[in-house]
């Protein structure tokens, strides 16, 4: 008898669980739906910007949109080309600055640094990265403007050089970091032998190191120019609330003068008084092609570190 | 078997030597300090092929090596001949190594290793304050125990060690010899702008070889450049090595001691703990070891 009635609470003991099976499936549910929050909400995005576009480019003309060479609400011109002027400037420029910077960062975290200054260094990059972006917009006209007047540089209070550096010095700690992540990830056997062979910390550093991360590096500079392409607060606070189509007989004026990305002329459009209709809806159609033009960036960026990847061992 | 012959021997003393440390210190060899220290070696060559008498390439004095607080090399002292394979062996852990990465400096990568005694490279100890390492590596080549090559083309891997030197003159040429002196070329005169990573393992160390030697270094040291091959590579390795002997001073670390048997001149047997116990003939450490612990590894009683 004894004996049966601890047969059966064995048995109960793995049989009747619970409510863990249940309590799993909640679990498991709870999570992908956190997971699929981010791609829903990317998916309505995109609905939003495809179906606001469609409108106004039912009242606008695409090829007057695309290749208009003039932005004024008042009068109706709504070409983009002087906003995407704008962020071009704006992205190459910073790439200038954050590029060399953040490989350069990144060599040197990656390869020269003792532990000790490493363990320094990279919580104060990842510091830079934490700043809120408005802040470097107010850095940008009150000290980096007036610095560079202080120069001789002809710039005016509201100018892309200034925001343009900003950004680029904002996207720092993008590149440096995942261009370290790539570079710590070269196995050591390669340095190994770039030492053996007789060469440098600095030959091994570009001549082994950094062409064997290659792809992890491009990567990161491409998302950073991503992010550079996509920044708004710095240029919406410093670069002027006008956009201007490049000029190519002065081109360093370009950099003196304001101008306008099309993420701050968007900001612009919803603060117009005016905005309605089809002011308002060329909003959706600027943010179409900024979404358009990053997303393919990051394919770019996805493409080429898997072209470009050489797997070891 | 060691007859001590002083010679006078300063052959490219100063080219390990840093530039501004030879050049404001006009430090000249000392003939009386340094040149007693150059020895000769009678070496008898495994198949009486390499017999007589061969210079000393490299010396270690005393040498002690610890990573922190554990000593790796023992006081270690021993003579390398030139044009000769030595070997080194022992167990794991025994420190061969660690004393093969000691002799061109590698250690100095190591935060925690700490040198003490002198290595004599034709003389000069490399662990002199004027002496360069990156200047060292370029006389005393390395080969690893896995295949390192870089993730560039087959030429470009060979190419590497000539670039950095800025000595590019005939690199075409001389990246052919070097691949034809490592076997290889055969295999890949066809495919040299293709990725060194799609060559086999055992191609990718001969290519590792082929660039090791092509900046024409006088010592080329290899860490079990075999274990992680399949037998007929390990063979076209071993054949190699023979082969570059006649030119080279070849110091091989391995864990099989039937390679070691085959291929070296001499061979150091380290024991635990960094020490070397004997070293002699190959053929006399292998047939008539005078240590019964040296007997007792080789016999494979333990290790």
């Amino acid at each position: 008898m004894s004996t049966d009635t601890t047969g059966t609470d064995a048995a109960t003991a793995i049989t009747d669980s619970p409510g863990g099976a249940k309590r799993e499936r909640l679990y498991r549910y709870l999570l992908f739906a956190s997971a699929s929050v981010s791609i829903l909400v990317t998916l309505g995005i995109v609905f939003v910007l495809v179906t606001g576009a469609l409108e106004f480019f039912g009242q606008y003309n695409p090829l007057d949109f695309f290749l208009g060479t003039e932005w004024n609400i008042d009068q109706h011109k709504l070409g983009v080309l002087p906003a995407l002027s704008g962020t071009i400037l704006v992205t190459v420029l910073s790439a200038m600055v954050a590029i060399p910077i953040g490989l350069a960062a990144a060599t040197y975290l990656s390869e020269y640094a003792s532990p000790r200054a490493r363990s320094i260094l990279k919580p104060a990059l990842e510091i830079l990265a934490g700043i809120p972006t408005v802040v470097y917009g107010y850095f940008a006209l009150v000290y980096v403007t007036p610095f560079l007047a202080a120069f001789g540089l002809p710039v005016g209070t509201f100018n892309v050089l200034s925001a343009s550096i900003m950004v680029g010095i904002m996207i720092i700690p993008m590149v440096s970091s995942l261009s370290e992540d790539a570079m710590s990830a070269v196995p050591d056997s390669l340095r190994q032998a770039g030492y053996g062979m007789g060469a440098t910390k600095y030959e091994v550093s570009t001549g082994v190191v950094i062409p064997a991360a290659i792809s992890g590096i491009f990567s990161s500079f491409i998302l950073a120019l991503s992010r550079a392409i996509g920044e708004t607060m710095i240029v919406a606070v410093a670069m002027g609330q006008s956009p201007q189509l490049l000029q190519f007989a002065e081109p360093l004026a370009n950099l003196f003068e304001s101008n306008q990305p099309m993420t701050s002329a968007m900001i612009t459009l919803v603060q117009a008084e005016n905005a309605a209709g089809v002011i308002y809806q060329s909003m959706f159609a600027i943010g179409l092609t900024l979404f358009v033009v990053t997303f393919a960036m990051n394919l770019v960026s996805n493409w080429i570190a898997a072209r470009y990847r050489e797997e070891y061992e | 078997m060691t007859q001590d012959n002083v010679t006078d021997d300063r052959t490219d003393r100063s080219t390990i030597v840093s530039p501004e440390d030879a050049g404001n210190e006009s430090e000249t060899p000392d003939p009386s300090g340094e040149s007693s220290l150059s020895r000769s070696i009678a070496a008898e060559g495994r198949d009486g092929e390499r017999v007589g008498t061969a210079q000393t390439v490299l010396e270690a004095r005393d040498l002690n090596v610890y990573y922190d607080d554990v000593q790796a090399i023992d006081d270690v002292s021993l003579a390398i001949p030139e044009n000769r394979v030595t070997a080194l062996i022992g167990p794991s852990g025994c420190g061969k190594s660690t004393f093969l990465r000691s002799i061109n400096r590698m250690n100095d990568l190591i935060d925690a290793a700490r040198i003490e005694g002198e290595l004599l490279f034709r003389g000069k100890n490399v662990y002199d304050d004027d002496v360069d390492p990156v200047a060292l590596r370029r006389k005393v080549g390395m080969v690893f125990q896995h295949p390192n090559p870089f993730p560039k083309s087959i030429y470009d891997n060979v190419a590497y060690g000539l670039r950095i030197q800025d000595d590019t003159e005939n690199l075409d040429e001389r990246v052919e010899t070097a691949l034809k002196r490592a076997a290889l070329w055969d295999e890949v005169k066809d495919q040299l702008d293709e990725s060194a990573l799609d060559l086999s393992g055992g191609q990718q160390q001969r290519l590792c070889i082929a660039r090791a030697i092509a900046v024409d270094p006088e010592v080329i040291l290899m860490d079990e450049p075999a274990s992680a091959l399949d037998p007929i590579a390990t063979s076209k390795i071993e054949d190699l090595i023979e082969e570059l002997a006649e030119e080279y001073t070849v110091v091989i670390v391995t864990h099989n001691m039937q390679q070691a048997a085959r291929i070296s001149d001499r061979t150091a047997v380290f024991l635990t703990g960094g020490e070397l116990v004997e070293y002699d003939d190959t053929e006399t450490i292998f047939e008539n070891p005078e240590s019964q612990r040296v007997e007792d590894y080789i016999t494979g009683k333990f290790g």
